[in-house]
Order: C-alpha cells, then sequence, then structure tokens
C-alpha cells in the first residue's frame, strides 16, 4: 500500500486556512449599524438611592470609526441623567457621533462610579487590522 | 423594473431628509431627541441686563460654562467660538455665545465683560450668586470642582461641553470639548437655516 504524502494531506487544510485569512483581511469589514445602542433604564436612579451598585451600562464602550461609531443612548429613567457632555431628561436620547480615534473619559450618572470611557479606534483598514477585529469581535461575542 | 423603483424612490428619501433644513441627522455635535426647551436661566449678564435666554429667541445660542481665570479648557472654547463666528460672517448676527461663571466669588459682570471681550466683544458672561449659579449648572447638568493649590489659589475643574440652542429655545445638540471651529460653523449653518 501506497502512503500519502504528508504536504499532500496538510495541504488542503493549509489552502483553508489561506483562504479564511484571505477572506478576513481583504473583505469588507461591516456591522449593522454605526449607532452603538445603550439604555439607562427605569428605576436606575431609584436602584443607586437604594445603595444598589450594579453596573448597568458597561464602564467602557468600544467603537471603531467608519463601522460603528455613533453612541446613542437612551434614557428610559424617569430622571434626568448626565452624560459626559449633556444631561438627558427622561425619554431623551442622545446621538453622538466620534471622527477622531481617542479615548474619551465622561461622567455618567448611570455608573455606580460616576465615570465612563468610550475608546474609539481607528477603522480597520489594512488586512492584519481587519483580521485583529473580526478574531475580537468573534471572541467578544461568542 | 419594479426592483429598481423601490431602491430608487428610497434613495430619493434619504437624499431629501439629508438635506431637509435643520436635519439633526448631520450635525458634528451630539443631538438630543425628542428636542425639549432649554432650561431657563436667571442671572445677570455681564452685559448690565438680566440674562435669560428668552433674550436670545430667533437667534443660535451657543452656551457653555467656564470662569475667567481658566489656564487651559476656556482660552481654547472661547477662541474657538470667537473663530466659528468669523467664519460664519454675516450669520453670526444670528448667533449668541452664553458663557456661565462657575466662579461666582471671583467672576462678577466688569470682569467677564473684560474676559469674554479679549475673544469677542459680542458674548455675553452670566454672573450670580453661589446659588443662582448653582442652580443653572444643575439644570444643564453641569459638574464643576475647586482645586486647592499649595499656595492657597485655586482652580476649577468644570464640563467644557457647548450647548446649542436653535432660534425657537430648543436644547438641539451638545459640542463636546476638543472640536475644531469648522465643526461649529458646519452646525451652525443647518441650525441657522430658517
Amino acid at each position: 500500500m501506497k502512503r500519502k504524502k504528508p504536504w499532500l494531506i496538510a495541504s488542503p487544510f493549509v489552502a483553508a486556512v489561506l483562504a479564511i485569512l484571505a477572506w478576513a483581511g481583504f473583505a469588507p469589514v461591516s456591522v449593522p449599524s454605526r449607532e452603538e445602542l445603550f439604555e439607562i433604564p427605569k428605576g436606575t436612579y431609584a436602584r443607586r438611592m437604594a445603595g444598589d451598585k450594579v453596573e448597568i451600562l458597561p464602564s467602557r464602550i468600544r467603537l471603531t470609526l467608519g463601522l460603528n461609531d455613533v453612541l446613542f443612548l437612551r434614557n428610559l429613567d424617569d430622571v434626568p441623567q448626565v452624560f459626559g457632555p449633556t444631561i438627558m431628561m427622561p425619554g431623551q436620547s442622545f446621538r453622538l457621533p466620534f471622527e477622531k480615534a481617542a479615548e474619551y473619559q465622561f461622567a455618567c450618572t448611570a455608573h455606580a462610579s460616576g465615570q465612563m470611557t468610550v475608546v474609539v479606534e481607528p477603522e480597520p483598514v489594512m488586512p492584519w487590522a481587519k483580521i485583529h477585529w473580526r478574531v475580537r469581535e468573534w471572541w467578544e461575542n461568542r | 423594473m419594479r426592483r429598481f423603483v423601490a431602491p430608487l424612490l428610497l434613495g430619493i428619501a434619504g437624499l431629501a431628509n439629508a438635506a431637509a433644513p435643520g436635519s439633526s441627522e448631520s450635525l458634528k455635535a451630539g443631538v438630543l431627541t425628542p428636542v425639549m426647551a432649554a432650561p431657563a436661566l436667571k442671572l445677570a449678564g455681564s452685559d448690565g441686563k438680566p440674562l435669560d435666554l428668552q433674550r436670545f429667541r430667533g437667534k443660535v445660542v451657543l452656551l457653555a460654562f467656564g470662569f475667567s481665570n481658566c489656564g487651559e479648557v476656556c482660552p481654547i472654547t472661547l477662541a474657538t467660538l470667537a473663530g466659528a463666528r468669523k467664519k460664519l460672517g454675516a450669520d453670526a448676527a444670528s448667533v449668541q455665545v452664553v458663557y456661565v461663571t462657575v466662579d461666582p466669588e471671583r467672576d462678577d459682570a466688569a470682569q467677564m465683560r473684560k474676559f469674554l471681550g479679549n475673544f469677542d466683544p459680542t458674548f455675553i458672561g452670566g454672573v450670580g450668586t453661589r446659588a443662582e449659579i448653582d442652580a443653572a449648572q444643575k439644570s444643564f447638568g453641569i459638574s464643576s470642582t475647586k482645586k486647592v493649590n499649595a499656595d492657597g489659589s485655586y482652580t476649577i475643574g468644570h464640563s467644557s461641553s457647548i450647548y446649542m440652542i436653535d432660534r425657537a429655545g430648543g436644547l438641539r445638540a451638545v459640542m463636546p470639548y476638543g472640536h475644531p471651529a469648522d465643526d461649529f460653523v458646519h452646525d451652525l449653518k443647518i441650525l441657522l437655516r430658517p
């Protein structure tokens, strides 16, 4: 019986990995919406006043220019909430677009710490950046 | 044929929406929806008149908080707003900058008038008692923290956003600190549309 050469066995897998890398590196990256929505639920202020320190919003939000670079906050609570640059009345929304990659620190009354960080990353343009972006998205949403 | 008509209509609708007068979607600033009336201000103006936002109906008001001894944020903000007004040309007459002090112990009307006049003589400062300033800060969600230096002098860390109030007195948008004058010009041209 003739034994198959190892490279013949491995070549389909190598081809598959290269194809996946090529797709991940060159295919356009996309997200369902440019807006990253976060809601401050009804009763947040009351829970805070009762000593509940549970975090309702993430203390760190990551956005990517050209993909999801708009922060969309909705205040469903019964009281005004301060988010960074503004005060939001009950029922009001705040749509904040970002155009520069940077780390932004905001005051936020919906957080027990009173602080919120928004990290805006550059658009993944180069193949390696696209691969990195896809892997991280997959890892964080798995 | 039908499959071409629907996207075409959607495209036309999208273009119409983008060009709609006062469209909030295209602002560089953060947009508040639904638009609600800006909180009332009951302060004294550096121009010697009572400072009430009702005074400026028909104009777009850029409202910010700061203090005359500020060495970092306020000079940059005020220079940016002055630059934006210059770039607007004749439209600048329909834009009013209001700068409310967070340091009422040191900033009176004369001090604010002198400070703001370094940037643009049309800027109006808001001054008042500590209680009046606290009330104004609270209504706009402005925080400020006094930091005392070793020599006893102090500075104040404060919210640095600029509120954009439309001609009808609605609080439309908030520009975070750090945007260039061109971004203000862009948004003001939208907000000034009839």
